[in-house]
């Protein structure tokens, strides 16, 4: 079956069109909107290169998101260094410490990976609650005079979505070509049977550590825009782990190793989210539902949406992938 | 003639069970040497003492002239091993083509992915699965799972082929099939070592016969000699089902 150049467009299209829609109507309150949601779709499609692609489910995908958004913090507000190379540095420290802990990690399977992943993140969270130049409990505030070098805060608000919307399409263009390369059939291969591919020669231990190196750079990178812009952090911001369970839930949603899924996925959830945010009902229990929600996708649409979609129907698989 | 694989005594444990005592044998460049047994016997777990699955406790394995003893199964498929499951193992949410193009892409000669489709396309074409290629793997049925796992095993251009009961749950039209099958594999020059309770079949393929019992290498010899070996015989006889079908198909 020969694949559709759609496999490619139709992702980016989407991306394409939540990040111009602010751009075009200028207006703040869309910029929110938008920042929210392509930060949603980085992480969701980051988050699939380990969780979708690989097959191994992490608990901690927002351990890279703080880590990186702390480094980064730390040399633009403390050390003076600029923006851009900020941001590159938080995105690196996160993919080191995904290298590192990655060759230990990986090799549990199953609900043990899960775990650890957890453990992960909550021992993060400790250190850097003592870490005296991260600010410890009380974190780190961003000095105005920092924001002028930009042209204010309004200019850093414009500024920092515009690289959101940049690294967001790199992700997505990386989910891509993972998923039409010879890496990403490796990892498929180690997602459906690990043994089995280690026998035919995928070198598991390698592939499975830079996926997962991979996975950790983009919510470096996303946590260290976003922190900047937030003109703070601290560790309880940096670190929720709801964030990695929604996450989840975006990549399940719409359909875990596929490209397009995640995207949709985080859109769908994030609708669904300010729906129940708007609830005064629902607002408190958005985390149950959020948990509901991953039950019911585990239980009857394994696969998500786009999974299901291409299942039932066939004809599908040539433009969605 | 080249010896391509030899083991010098090896021994695999579980705990207090010896499942391979003391296993020395020398396999030669193109020939299918069959590695017969009972239950139980420790044929699989040699086979993954071989290919890196498990690390033999003690002895030595070469491939190639090369100590690869402890070496890791990616490792060995880099140098040209390759293996079917008894129990299969499909890449059951890859299509039927996916499957056989991972075999091409990181067996010995490590293709670019832009030329193990076609590789895969042949092989299935070989194997009579050219119809089931944009199928989902988990989708087929046993025989046809067994005929993907040596579509894998061949996409890779092994120069050994480890096959561990191919014919198992096969209906007696596909067994010769198979047979017809492996021995064409044999034409291509790739180097054969196969696991099989068919006693039919692996006597008329083998050039030579290794069996197992205990753990223990009890014989080696021509298929005839094997048939008519004491040892052998009275081995099968612990398992009267298969004493009898040796027996019946000799
Ligand atoms: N992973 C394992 N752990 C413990 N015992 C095992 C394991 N694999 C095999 N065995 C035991 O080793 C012996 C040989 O098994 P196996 O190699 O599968 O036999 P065969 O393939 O000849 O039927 C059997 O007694 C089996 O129960
Ligand atoms: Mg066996």
């Amino acid at each position: 079956m020969k694949r559709s150049l759609w496999t490619l467009f139709l992702p980016v299209l989407v991306v394409l069109a939540v990040g111009l829609y602010p751009l075009l109507t200028q207006q703040d309150v869309h910029r929110e909107t938008s920042f929210t949601l392509l930060r949603a779709v980085a992480l969701a499609a980051s988050l699939n290169i380990i969780l979708g692609f690989t097959g191994y489910v992490s608990f901690g995908h927002v351990v890279f998101y703080g880590l990186g958004g702390y480094v980064a913090f730390y040399l633009v507000a403390e050390k003076g260094w600029p923006f851009w190379s900020a941001v590159l540095m938080g995105g690196l420290a996160a993919a080191l410490l995904a290298f590192l802990i990655g060759a230990g990690i990986l090799r549990l399977r199953g609900a043990y990976f899960a775990l650890v992943t957890i453990g992960v993140n909550e021992a993060m969270k400790a250190f850097i609650y003592n870490f005296q130049p991260f600010g410890g409990p009380v974190g780190l505030t961003m000095n105005f005079a920092v924001y002028k070098a930009y042209g204010g805060p309004r200019a850093v608000l414009w500024m920092t979505y515009h690289w959101l919307f940049v690294v967001t399409l790199i992700v997505v263009a990386v989910s891509y070509w993972i998923r039409v390369s010879k890496f990403g059939l490796g990892l498929l291969s180690i997602r459906e049977d690990e043994d089995a591919a280690e026998v035919m020669g995928v070198r598991t231990s390698w592939f499975k550590t830079w996926a997962f190196t991979l996975s950790a750079f983009f919510p470096g990178l996303v946590g260290a825009i976003f922190f900047f812009r937030n003109a703070s952090i601290e560790p309880h911001d940096a670190f929720p782990l709801h964030v990695s369970i929604e996450s989840i839930v975006m990549v399940m949603l719409g359909g875990q190793g596929t490209v397009i899924g995640p995207i949709l996925g985080s859109i769908g959830y994030q609708w669904m989210r300010v729906f129940l945010l708007t609830n005064r009902l629902l607002k408190n229990i958005q985390l149950a539902v959020a948990g509901g929600l991953l039950l019911l996708i585990v239980l009857f649409i394994p696969a998500g949406l786009v999974g299901w979609l291409r299942r039932r129907f066939p004809a599908t698989r040539r433009f969605l992938l | 003639m080249n010896v391509l694989l030899r083991t010098e005594n090896v021994v695999k444990r579980f705990g207090g069970l010896v499942a391979v005592n003391q296993v020395s044998f020398e396999l030669y460049e193109g020939e299918i040497l069959g590695l017969i047994g009972p239950n139980g016997a420790g044929k699989t777990t040699l086979f993954n003492c071989i290919n890196g699955i498990y690390r033999p406790e003690e002895g030595r394995i070469f491939f190639r002239g090369t100590d690869i003893t402890g070496w890791s199964p990616s490792r060995l498929a880099h140098m040209g091993m390759a293996r079917t499951f008894q129990i299969v193992r499909p890449l059951a949410e890859l299509t039927v083509r996916e499957n056989v193009m991972v075999g091409a892409a990181f067996g010995e000669k490590r293709l670019p992915l832009s030329q193990t489709a076609r590789v895969a396309d042949e092989v299935l074409a070989f194997l009579g699965l050219a119809d089931r290629a944009d199928q989902l793997a988990g989708s087929l049925n046993v025989a046809q799972k067994k005929r993907l796992e040596l579509a894998r095993a061949l996409a890779s251009q092994p120069r050994l082929l480890l096959l561990d009961e191919v014919l198992a749950g096969l209906n007696p039209t596909e067994v010769d099939e198979m047979v017809e099958t492996i021995r064409r594999i044999r034409e291509q020059g790739i180097t054969i070592l196969m696991i099989e309770h068919v006693m039919r079949a692996i006597m008329n393929l083998s050039d030579r016969i290794l069996v197992l019992d205990f753990g223990e290498l009890i014989a080696e010899g021509t298929p005839e000699e094997i048939a008519q070996n004491e040892r052998v015989i009275k081995a099968y006889l612990g398992d009267p089902k298969l004493a009898q079908r040796f027996a019946l198909e000799e």
